[in-house]
């Protein structure tokens, strides 16, 4: 494989990637998801939480409907008068952000976790697995709900009832990768050098049990997403400052037995895309980055 | 086996032991319920009467000890908002869920396996690519939007099924069920298929890998070369090979389909224990929520029991196994 002298590591992961069209249209499709998220303030028409551009009278606009000072609601208003298109770009912009944040830090916590108890062994590793195990054993959208029900509404709760749902899924992932790595040779001669644990630990093994972690969290981003959606859908996630897409379908729903579909419809195919996104993408990584599957 | 089942059994009792205390401890955080519960305008003396009454002034380990006292009385205390058992308050609602989740199974088994057996048979054609490209839909659509528009298409647009609650319901062995008379069922179709979707898709996909692979193994050529009908051939002998980690897997998603019907019985109304328990969060309704998260544990605890016997049951290989060990 590495006849070619100039075909770098990365290059082939791209080349190999490109392979399925569908992956590139989903890796496409993310690249405008993450521009429109980040530039939110930029590309909407509309501050759709600034007060003062709100008019009550432009309340629940059919889309296509014009507001009274001329501003076109491509994607219809909500009830409060907000254009819908500006309110799903500052919604993917937190369900991207709450999404993106739970993952990277469950994934920290799952290293860590799964690093020490494939290292250490014994009961240290005992107790860790038997919680990993305990947990996994539930699903996610339960352990989630009793924890917001004790923990309370908030950003910051929701961030940490999304870590929690997911470091054991980490935990177990790295460890088993690292049991597999500890016996290799190169982690043995470091150990032979006599460099500290945390050097081996951090240096040397933690950058071979990554690349299946990072596809792993990928496609946990997605989860993620719609796990936040869901509760706060069922009122127990994002407070009302912080309208993540969820939210904006609930508040749909309301209006939905009154014919008023689009309050609910849009910010729902926006999430849909974002989520067949982010899933397309990450199964043809997963593909491209398995051994196994090379030619 | 007798060793196997005692040992898994006292693992269970564990594992419902720690999650008791975690339940408990976690809830205990939760604001002070006398304010929800009493009338504001109470004085000092009222309050007082009224935590003593429910033992709110009691020390936390104190709280503990007395719950797990009654718990294993089958005593989980009572329901603040509605002054009755929060057992009984569970175990009236649970049918509802349990014939929601029994009906979401049923239809993701009945659609799924068949459509994956398709779709493992011939994986380059274009109707196994559509169901593959659907069960992807499936995994990535979020159930509780499905669930909206499904209630925008099928009630508010055509007006063909109910949005909300059971409908009319009918006595069976003295268990009122939706199934069997037509507004049930009209009531239970939205939820259930909202509910199967998911399970739906991961039996599609589960089918169709066990296929694939079955269609290449040596019996089935053998069977082909016999001249057995193709039908024979993947209705007996590949199905038969597939079956265990299929029904593994129903048996383990059971549970998950009585957790996630708490969305879809949010979304359509529908009255089980779901609901119940989204209801109880909102007015902080304390006993109730740990009464339904301790019988949720002990379900998973005999349904993950139920599935491993199961498994020893249908394939032989795994009672040897124990035997030898």
């Amino acid at each position: 494989m590495s006849s070619a002298a100039v075909e770098t590591p990365l290059r082939r992961v791209a080349a190999d990637f490109a392979e399925s069209r569908l992956a590139l249209v989903g890796l496409a499709m993310l690249i405008v998801i993450l521009i429109v998220a980040i530039g939110a303030p930029l590309v909407s028409p509309q501050n759709p939480y600034d007060l003062a551009t709100l008019d009550i009278m432009d309340s629940k606009m059919p889309p296509g409907g014009q507001s009274l000072d001329g501003m076109t609601f491509w994607l219809g208003s909500d009830d409060q008068g907000r254009d819908m298109l500006s309110a799903i770009f500052y919604g993917l912009r937190i369900s991207l952000g709450v999404g993106t944040l739970a993952t990277v830090c469950a994934l920290a916590i799952g290293l860590v976790v799964g690093l020490t108890a494939a290292w250490f062994g014994g009961w240290v590793e005992a107790v860790i697995m038997r919680i990993v195990d305990l947990q996994l054993s539930f699903p996610s959208i339960l352990i989630a709900l009793v924890l917001l029900a004790s923990l309370g509404q908030g950003v910051d709760k929701i961030v940490i009832a999304l870590i929690t749902v997911q470091w054991a899924y980490y935990a177990r992932t790295v460890r088993g990768a690292a049991l597999v790595e500890r016996n290799k040779e190169y982690i043995e001669a470091a150990a032979c050098l006599a460099l500290p644990t945390s050097r081996i630990l951090f240096k040397h093994l933690l950058p071979n049990v990554l690349p299946p972690l990072i596809v792993i969290a990928t496609v946990q981003v997605a989860h993620a997403i719609a796990l936040e959606a869901t509760l706060s859908f069922l009122g127990l996630g994002m407070p009302i400052t912080s309208p993540s897409l969820g939210l904006l379908i609930a508040n749909g729903f309301t209006h939905l037995m009154s014919g008023k579909y689009w309050i609910s419809l849009y910010p729902g195919i926006a999430l849909l895309i974002t989520i067949v996104s982010i899933n397309l993408v990450g199964d043809q990584l997963r593909d491209v980055l398995n051994p196994r599957l090379q030619k | 086996m007798l060793v196997f089942i005692i040992r898994r059994m006292l693992q269970s009792v564990l594992a419902l032991l720690v999650m008791s205390v975690l339940i408990f401890v976690g809830v205990f955080a939760i604001g002070n319920p006398i304010d929800i519960l009493i009338n504001p305008q109470a004085d000092q003396a009222e309050i007082a009467r009224a935590t003593a009454a429910l033992g709110l002034d009691q020390p936390m380990w104190v709280q503990y000890w007395e719950f797990l006292r009654h718990a294993l009385q089958g005593d989980l205390g009572r329901s603040f908002s509605q002054n009755m058992p929060a057992v009984q308050l569970i175990v009236e609602r649970m049918p509802a869920t349990v014939e929601l989740a029994l009906c979401a199974m049923l239809m993701a088994i009945v659609l799924g396996i068949p459509l994956g057996l398709v779709a493992g048979m011939k994986p380059d054609s274009w109707y196994s690519k559509t169901i593959m490209a659907g069960s992807i839909f499936g995994f990535s659509l979020p159930t509780f939007w499905v669930g909206l528009m499904m209630i925008m298409v099928f009630s508010v647009y055509l007006g063909w099924l109910p949005s909300t609650g059971r409908g009319h319901t009918t006595m069976l062995f003295g268990i009122p069920v939706s199934f069997l008379n037509w507004d049930g069922i009209m009531h239970l179709m939205m939820p259930a298929l909202n509910l199967a979707l998911f399970k739906l898709s991961l039996l599609i996909r589960l089918t169709r890998a066990g296929t694939r692979e079955a269609m290449l193994q040596d019996y089935v050529k053998f069977a082909r070369a016999k001249g057995l009908p193709m039908r024979r051939i993947v209705g007996v002998h590949v199905l038969k090979n597939i079956l265990i980690p299929i029904v593994t897997v129903i048996g383990l998603e059971f549970g998950s389909l009585i957790a996630f019907a708490i969305v879809t019985e949010t979304i359509f109304a529908w009255p089980g224990m779901g609901k119940l328990l989204i209801d109880s969060i909102n007015v902080l309704d304390r006993p109730v929520i740990v009464a339904y998260v301790l019988i949720i544990v002990c379900l998973f605890v005999v349904i993950n029991l139920a599935v491993d016997l199961l498994y020893s049951l249908l394939d032989p290989r795994v009672r040897l196994a124990e035997a030898h060990s």
